[in-house]
Parts: C-alpha cells; sequence; structure tokens
C-alpha cells in the first residue's frame, strides 16, 4: 500500500523541485479518512457487490457517520464486528468469520461478489483475509466471488481504499485474447452518467473497444492484457495502475479529466494511442469542450484572483488546483495530498504556478497555523474542519463533496467550478 | 463476530470524546490509527459545533507500528499539552490501540506534567459510547472532584445559615446529547422557581475547575443515567451527598421530580407546580382521537421509559411495544416494560428492532433516527425522543424534552406526525370522496405526506419507499404476503374502505380473530364479526 512507503517517490529519486514548487512533507496527526470510506461510493457502483468489512464498532460506526445520511434500507455494505471473545480465542475467528459471511449470503443470495475488506484491528491481529477470502470462495463457488483487501487506516487514507479495491480485482479480470486489438480501459469508479458521457465520446471518435473498470456488474469485469491501454481517470490509482500494468496493459500518460484543459487532454492521450486522426478528434471534443468553457465564465468571475488552500483528502488536490489555476484564475496557496504519486502526478505538477508550495502528509495544527496566517479566500478541507474554520471567518469547501459528486469532464466542468465558488457567493449573500 | 449494518452506539473512545467536547479546559490524547478522526465530524457536523473537538488522534500508520509507536504518543501528549494548555488531560487508546499494548497511562505518567491526568481504561470490544462517556466522566470526577472545605457533604439549609439557599449539580449532559443543551436551560429555570441554585452543571460546560467543587452541592440530580449514574453513586458514597433520580420527561415525571427535589432541599414545591399545557391539551376534546393509539417505543433505556409512560399516562395511547439498545439499563427497562404487561425488546440489532415493528404493525413509533427510518419505509408516523443523533435533533428554537416546556414540546411533537383530531373525523365522513381519499395522507405532513400506495390485491404491503434514501433493491424484510390470511376478495375491498390509519389495526383484529376461530378463509363477515368481538 502507499502508506507502508515513505515519504519518498517510488523511483526512490529525493523532492525535486518541479517548476518551482517546493514540497513539504509533514508528519503528525492527520485529519483524513481511512481507505474504508471508499465503500460508500463502490457499493453503488459495483451494483452486485457486497463489501464485509472485517472490524470493531469504530469501523461500523465510521461508515454509518461518513455517508452523512443513513442510505436506509439494507446496504450491500456491513461491518463483521470482532468481539472479546474472538480475540480471547473463545472463538475461531475464521469460524466466525465464514458463520458471519454464510448469514449474509443466505439473506442476499443477489450478491455476485463478497469483498472482505481488511481494517486496522483485522491487520493488528494479523487475521488472513486473503485465506478466508480463498477459503469462503471454494465454498460458494458457482454463487458468489469472494476477495479481499485493506482498507485499514494503518495502510490506506481514504481513495487509497478504491485503489486496494481495483487492485485486488485487476489479477482476477479474464485475460484479453492474445491477437486482440487495442482496447481502451476506463480506470476508476466514475458515476453513471459520466462514464456513458466519456464512452459517447470515444465512441465519436471511434475507438472500437472502449470498457470501464470497474464494470457496474461482477459479471461484466472487463478483460485485460497486453492490448489494454487504459486510462487513469482518478488520480489515487496507484497500486491499480500497476496492477494492471502486471497483466500487460500500458497506462496512457494525460493530464486528469477535470476542466476543458484536463479533460481534453486526457482524450486527447486516448486518441493518439488510438491513431486518430488529428482533425477528427478536434472535432469531436470541441462542442464538449467549448460549453465546459461557457460553463465556467459565471464561476471565473466570482473565483478568478481569489487564492485557495487544500488541506490533504484524497489525492483529487493536484489536479484541481490545477484546474481552477489555469481555467479559473484562481492562485494555490498550499495544495495538501495525502500521498504524492510522482509519476502520475508529473503532467499536473508542471502545470501548476511555481510559487504553489505542495505538501504531502499532515500535521493538521501546523497546516492549521499556515491556514489562519495565509488566510486564503477559500479553504478546502474535510468535514471535521469546516465548522470551525468558518467559525474563525474562513470560507471553506467541504472536500467530500469533490468525491462524491460527478465532476469529471466537459459537462460537469461547470458543476465542479461552481462547488468551489457557492461558498464565495454564499458569503457575499448573507446579510447575518 | 457481530455483523452490524447500522450501529446505534460508537465505540466507547467516542463516549469519551463526548464528554471531552462537553466541557472546557480538558484535552484528550486519544492514541489511534489514521481515519479514527472520523468521529470529530460528529461534534462539527451534527452538532455544528463551531471548534474543533479537544482531541489529538497519533493517527499511527503501518510503517509505525514496526519502530515505535509508544513515543509517537508521548510527542503528542507533549505537542497537545504545550499547544492547548489544557487543565486537565485524558488519555486512551481506540480500538486498534488497545491491540498493540502501548500503555497510554504509563507514557503519559512518564512525562510528568504540570497537570491531572486521566488514563482511560476502555474495552473497545465489550463495551460502547455510553459506557465510554460514563466511565470517562466517572474517571474525571473521581480525579478531581475534592472534599467540601465546610466540613461533610449535606448541608442543612433550614438548620445552617439562614441566607444559604440550597443547591444542587446537575449531573450527564454531554456533546451530542439528544437535547441536552436545552434541557439544562429548562431544569436550571425550575430549579430557580424553587429557589434552588445550582452549583455545578457537568460536563456540558465545566471546568476541571468546577469538578473540584462539586461537593460543595446539598445534592446531585442525575439527569441522564446512561452518562452520570456512576459518577453519582461516587458522590453518594464519598460526600454523601444525595441523588435526585427522576428524569423530568412528561407532566407527571416533572411533578415527581419536583416534589423530590424540593423534599430534599426543604423547599416548598408549590412554587413550580402545574406550568405545562399538556395536561389540557390532552384533555381538551380534539385529543380524544388519540385514544388507545398504538405506539412502539424504542431509544436509550432512560427516554424509552420515560415516554412509555408519558404515552399511556398522558396521551392516551396504548404501549404495544418497549425496548432500549443499551444493555447496561436492560433491568430498569423489564421493570418499566412489566407495567405494560409487554416483552421487553432489548437488542441493538436494528434488523431486530424492524422486525418487531412489522409484526406489530402500531400507529405511532416513538424512537431514534433509525426507527424513524424503518418507520418511513413502513410508512408510520414517527417521532424522535433519544439518541443516536442526528442534525436534526440540534434545532435552531428552544426544543427541550425534560421540565414542563419539555411536556409541551412532547406533545406537539408526537401528535404532528399523527392525522389531526377533526381531520381524522373528516376523513371516515368523506372517505368515499375521491377529493379526500385517504391515498392523499395528512394535508399537514406537506412533503410527508406522500401518497400512500395502493393496497389492492397485495394485501397492504408496504410498497419500497421511492424515496431517495431508500435502496429500492432490497424489499422490507416481513412484507405481509399476497392474500396471507387467506383474505377473499371482497373482505379485502372492505378492508380498503377502512380508514388508512387503523387499517393496519382492523387488518390485525381480523385475522387475530380468524386464527382463534379457526376460520380458515376471510369473509366479509370475518371482518364484521372480529370488529364486534374487538368493539370496546
Amino acid at each position: 500500500m502507499n502508506a507502508l512507503a515513505p515519504c519518498v517517490a517510488p523511483d526512490g529519486t529525493a523532492a525535486a523541485p518541479i517548476a518551482g514548487t517546493t514540497i513539504l512533507r509533514e508528519r503528525g496527526q492527520r485529519e483524513v479518512f481511512c481507505g474504508l470510506t471508499g465503500i460508500i461510493w463502490l457499493h453503488r457502483k459495483i451494483q452486485d457487490a457486497f463489501f464485509l468489512v472485517v472490524g470493531s464498532r469504530t469501523c461500523a460506526h465510521l461508515l454509518q457517520s461518513a455517508a452523512g445520511v443513513m442510505v436506509f434500507a439494507e446496504p450491500r455494505f456491513a461491518t463483521a464486528i470482532i468481539e472479546e471473545r474472538d480475540l480471547a480465542g473463545m472463538a475461531d475467528c475464521n469460524d466466525e468469520l465464514d458463520r458471519v459471511v454464510d448469514r449474509l449470503l443466505l439473506r442476499r443470495p443477489d450478491i455476485k461478489l463478497l469483498f472482505l475488506v481488511g481494517s486496522c484491528p483485522s491487520e493488528v491481529i494479523k487475521l488472513d483475509l486473503a485465506r478466508a477470502a480463498q477459503r469462503l470462495s471454494v465454498e460458494h463457488v458457482g454463487r458468489t466471488r469472494v476477495l479481499h483487501y485493506s482498507g485499514s487506516g494503518i495502510e490506506t487514507t481514504f481513495t487509497e481504499g478504491e485503489d486496494a479495491c481495483l487492485a485486488a480485482l485487476a489479477p482476477e479480470l479474464a485475460a484479453t485474447a492474445p491477437d486482440a486489438a487495442l482496447e481502451l480501459m476506463i480506470v476508476g469508479a466514475l458515476p453513471d452518467v459520466v462514464e456513458d458521457q466519456f464512452l459517447r465520446l470515444f465512441a465519436q471518435m471511434g475507438i472500437a473497444t472502449v470498457r470501464s473498470f470497474p464494470a457496474r456488474r461482477a459479471g461484466t469485469m472487463p478483460p485485460v492484457g497486453p492490448n489494454t491501454r487504459f486510462l487513469l481517470a482518478q488520480p489515487f490509482l496507484g497500486e491499480t495502475a500497476r496492477a494492471l500494468a502486471d497483466r500487460g496493459a500500458v497506462r496512457l500518460d494525460a493530464l486528469f479529466p477535470f476542466g476543458a484543459e484536463g479533460t481534453s487532454d486526457w482524450l486527447h492521450a486516448a486518441a493518439r494511442a488510438f491513431g486518430i486522426d488529428e482533425m477528427h478528434f478536434r472535432s469531436v471534443i470541441a462542442p464538449g469542450r467549448e460549453r465546459a468553457q461557457r460553463a465556467i465564465a459565471h464561476a471565473r468571475e466570482q473565483l478568478a484572483g481569489k487564492s485557495i488552500f487544500f488541506l490533504p483528502d484524497s489525492q483529487l488536490e493536484l489536479p484541481l488546483a490545477r484546474f481552477l489555476a489555469r481555467e479559473l484564475g484562481m492562485t494555490p496557496l498550499e495544495v495538501g495530498t495525502p500521498y504524492l504519486h510522482r509519476a502520475h502526478m508529473a503532467a499536473e505538477l508542471a502545470l501548476l504556478p511555481a510559487a504553489t508550495v505542495i505538501s504531502e502528509g499532515q500535521d493538521v495544527d501546523r497546516q492549521l497555523d499556515r491556514v489562519r496566517a495565509a488566510r486564503p479566500d477559500l479553504t478546502v478541507c474535510g468535514l471535521g474542519l469546516a465548522n470551525p474554520l468558518e467559525a474563525e471567518g474562513l470560507t471553506t469547501k467541504w472536500a467530500i463533496e469533490l468525491v462524491f459528486s460527478p465532476i469529471h469532464g466537459f459537462d460537469q466542468a461547470g458543476d465542479l467550478a461552481d462547488l468551489f465558488a457557492r461558498p464565495l457567493r454564499r458569503r457575499d449573500v448573507l446579510k447575518v | 463476530m457481530q455483523l452490524t449494518v447500522w450501529t446505534y452506539e460508537g465505540p466507547p473512545h467516542v463516549g469519551a470524546m463526548r464528554i471531552a467536547t462537553a466541557m472546557k479546559d480538558v484535552h484528550y490524547v486519544l492514541h489511534a490509527p489514521q481515519g479514527d478522526t472520523y468521529a470529530d465530524l460528529l461534534f462539527t457536523m451534527v452538532e455544528r459545533r463551531d471548534k474543533r473537538p479537544p482531541v489529538t488522534f497519533t493517527t499511527f500508520q503501518a510503517r509505525d507500528l514496526g519502530k515505535d509507536t509508544a513515543a509517537l504518543f508521548q510527542t503528542a501528549v507533549q505537542d497537545a499539552v504545550d499547544r492547548f494548555a489544557p487543565k486537565a488531560l485524558l488519555v486512551g487508546a481506540s480500538c486498534t490501540a488497545e491491540l498493540i499494548q502501548d500503555d497510554p497511562a504509563g507514557l503519559a505518567a512518564a512525562l510528568r506534567l504540570p497537570i491531572p491526568v486521566i488514563a482511560l481504561e476502555l474495552p473497545s470490544y465489550q463495551r460502547k459510547e455510553h459506557w465510554g462517556a460514563a466511565e470517562t466522566f466517572y474517571q474525571l470526577v473521581r480525579t478531581l472532584a475534592a472534599p467540601h472545605p465546610g466540613g461533610e457533604g449535606v448541608a442543612s439549609p433550614a438548620q445552617g445559615d439562614m441566607a444559604k439557599r440550597p443547591s444542587a449539580n446537575i449531573l450527564g449532559p454531554t456533546a451530542l446529547g439528544f437535547r441536552h443543551r436545552d434541557d439544562v436551560v429548562e431544569i436550571t429555570r425550575l430549579l430557580g422557581t424553587l429557589g434552588i441554585d445550582v452549583n455545578v452543571v457537568a460536563p456540558l460546560g465545566a471546568r476541571p475547575d468546577d469538578l473540584a467543587r462539586l461537593s460543595a452541592a446539598d445534592f446531585n440530580i442525575c439527569l441522564y443515567p446512561e452518562i452520570a449514574d456512576t459518577a453519582c453513586r461516587w458522590l453518594e458514597r464519598t460526600f454523601g451527598q444525595p441523588t435526585v433520580r427522576t428524569v423530568p420527561i412528561g407532566h407527571g415525571a416533572t411533578r415527581d421530580f419536583i416534589a423530590e427535589v424540593a423534599a430534599l432541599a426543604r423547599v416548598d414545591p408549590a412554587a413550580a407546580l402545574d406550568t405545562s399545557r399538556l395536561p389540557w391539551w390532552s384533555r381538551s376534546v380534539d385529543s380524544t382521537y388519540l385514544t388507545g393509539k398504538r405506539v412502539f417505543i424504542f431509544g436509550d433505556a432512560t427516554h424509552a421509559i420515560a415516554a412509555a409512560r408519558v404515552a399511556r399516562d398522558e396521551f392516551g395511547f396504548e404501549v404495544v411495544g418497549l425496548g432500549c439498545y443499551n444493555r447496561e439499563f436492560a433491568r430498569d427497562l423489564r421493570v418499566a416494560a412489566q407495567r405494560y404487561g409487554l416483552d421487553p425488546l432489548i437488542t441493538d440489532d436494528y434488523l431486530a428492532v424492524e422486525q418487531a415493528i412489522a409484526a406489530l404493525q402500531p400507529e405511532l413509533v416513538l424512537g431514534t433516527q433509525m426507527e424513524r427510518h424503518i418507520a418511513k419505509r413502513l410508512r408510520i408516523p414517527c417521532a424522535v425522543i433519544s439518541a443516536p443523533v442526528h442534525v436534526q435533533d440540534f434545532p435552531a428554537r428552544y426544543s427541550p424534552q425534560m421540565g414542563f416546556e419539555g411536556a409541551n414540546v412532547l406533545f406537539d411533537t408526537w401528535v404532528h406526525p399523527l392525522v389531526m383530531g377533526l381531520e381524522e373525523h373528516l376523513l371516515t365522513m368523506f372517505r368515499d370522496d375521491f377529493e379526500f381519499s385517504d391515498s392523499a395522507g395528512a394535508s399537514h405532513l406537506g412533503h410527508g405526506a406522500a401518497p400512500l400506495p395502493q393496497a389492492g390485491a397485495a394485501g397492504g404491503a408496504p410498497a419500497p419507499s421511492a424515496e431517495a434514501d431508500g435502496d429500492a433493491a432490497s424489499p422490507p424484510p416481513t412484507p405481509p404476503a399476497s392474500g396471507r390470511g387467506g383474505w377473499s376478495a371482497e373482505a379485502e375491498r372492505e378492508l380498503l374502505k377502512i380508514p388508512f390509519f387503523v387499517r393496519g389495526k382492523a387488518r390485525r383484529n381480523t385475522e387475530r380473530y380468524a386464527a382463534e376461530q379457526g376460520i380458515a378463509a376471510i369473509t366479509l363477515d370475518t371482518l364484521y364479526d372480529a370488529k364486534a368481538h374487538y368493539a370496546r
């Protein structure tokens, strides 16, 4: 997992200033979610998958609290809460887990894919979920496939949970035919509406086979092989990219698809890889690109010249700062990210204004001191910090909304810009 | 292992956070992995607090485990003390840190801090949020409360200094409590009318110094036993302070509370009596329709037990189900359930609660936010009476549950989800008129009055909610099956002519009657025979 690696780039290189930026690395209290939180969106994306966290009451409480509202009826996730008797050896954890899974699958025979999701306690007591998943896969063969990954806070930060989930799925994907033609894979859970928009654009460009990973159903996960070219739709999928590369797939380097510029570059990377005629590519994206530019114009009036400070949250921070700086005229002061994947972020970093401070990791108290000193026009932060900062007179944007809302692509650029403009607009209209 | 989807209570360290956050000048250093900081948002978002909870999380990661998490903990403690300058420090471990056994107590002691350090042992794999809150409050009180310089605990205002007014501590209100903010105001006011001073309110708003002078009060008011009972017992033993245990929820309980308080303080209770509108609102004829409404009650034990008394004695409801999720108070709830001739439902499994509600088909549910969701799916009116809390449980307006104003609030909030009295008569009178179709729901409920499902041949099965918070993919667990109990088509049609708010009761009574009489097929006659049989 990413968090296991110390704060150096995967290739071991030391911090090299990129386009004049400095990288600030901090260790201290991190005000971030753990990887379990990804279950909130993953369970809605893969409609016949179930996520069973093997953890503590804290894990269950986190999921319920992070979901904000209780997504009632029965969600497709649950927690098998480890109890005293499991720890004291009075009950065998594996027997207990089998019993819980049997009961669950009896209740929900519609579940085709079950993820056993590791947590901090299960990792610390070294409960072998890999073996459990194997054993349960055999037991429920023909009905339910059982996989495992870790969403524990000691190994994953927030969106890294999705990365771990997809990285666990990648080795399970079917192989493409050895002589198959090039195929495109979009990697990362996107809202269905956004995914459909991208699929339409790729179809118009003339790319014959385009698949999404994860697919909406367990049975329709895409095959992968050396003929696969993939685009990361999300910036936090380092492990998934590596797992796909292990299967022979090739990552197409691009900006992430936020705003007109990012989306164009992202689509362009695919067009180049699939030999799409440049003129044709431009004509396909022109209407969307133009719509995106039109849609953000209004927010630009509000945001241009304003300063922004990102606290680390989802790894979306760098691409979003690039979008805000280049298309909306904002000034990023500090852009925090829980983890900096240098290779995947190289293009993004190169486009950020040189004066931007990039910080990796967190010491929340010190970082808040910097926020207070800088007094940015807008601070992007987690839910635990937003109201306290508002009470200090700082305008904030909840970071989690950037993860839960459709923000990718041309037709969401306006919505994305508006997410940042609305808190400022609200500050201006309120007379209380 | 316990399979859980939604939980009524968080882990015990969240209870400890509720105490630390309620107080001033207290800081809590929690040895916990990255991610446990989610709990901050409960306070800043749900309760809209304008400050971060005074909690430092060590947020260790996997790479720290191989090295020195103990040093990490000590650094976090020292930094927190330097930065926040608390007057008392709580230290402890969350569920994961409990497993790595770093001994926060010893590590903090080794730092020789100039302030009291209270080490919390909160067994995460056995206990839950309320227990954690109670234990934390008890440990704080135990460590900080000093003997009263005046000598023995129980002062005797009538005998001694005539100028000295009696005083009480109000114990139990916390951060994230269900209406604690307003209850404290109401009870303080009520004590004021009796001529009783409030010595300390704790933990809400208290400083460590305030806990030090708890013993100066003549007696303690255990306002929320889930939080304060352990501490009150210790104060009883240590300082001889008596405890007021009546929880003043409802008109009658408030009168009992006043009587108990007045006796202890040796003051005249008359000044504070009879100021709630509930009795007249309940006796006035519009409320006749409340008579015998079947109500299901679930929550924390204190609120559930109090609600049952109010429901039966002050609203004229029939309590058909009573339960709580906190086993620590199961005994009290069992005793209460016996008074209503009920089997108590003591569980923290919301699916079991849902089954009970579906089986009982009550006309009103008084519960937590969980029951609100269950009731919404089953299309049963519901009012919330207890934690766990939701952003809606922190209204901007003054809205206590306790005292006489609390009784007024109960009347309004419990009656609101029901069809109003006069409207109920109109519906009965005009039920065949298309414009008064009962599928329109109650007019005063606004958006809540979504069209009711057309029961038709489906036998009145509650349709999955079309609203956004329902996962339409999964059906309710116990939908009454079509044709259940052998209803004839004619009897089904007749059932539909009965207003929806008594239809469930009519169906249930008819089926019970048929079962008792050994009738396999329910006809029109069976329906009316049952009606006559159950007529009272």
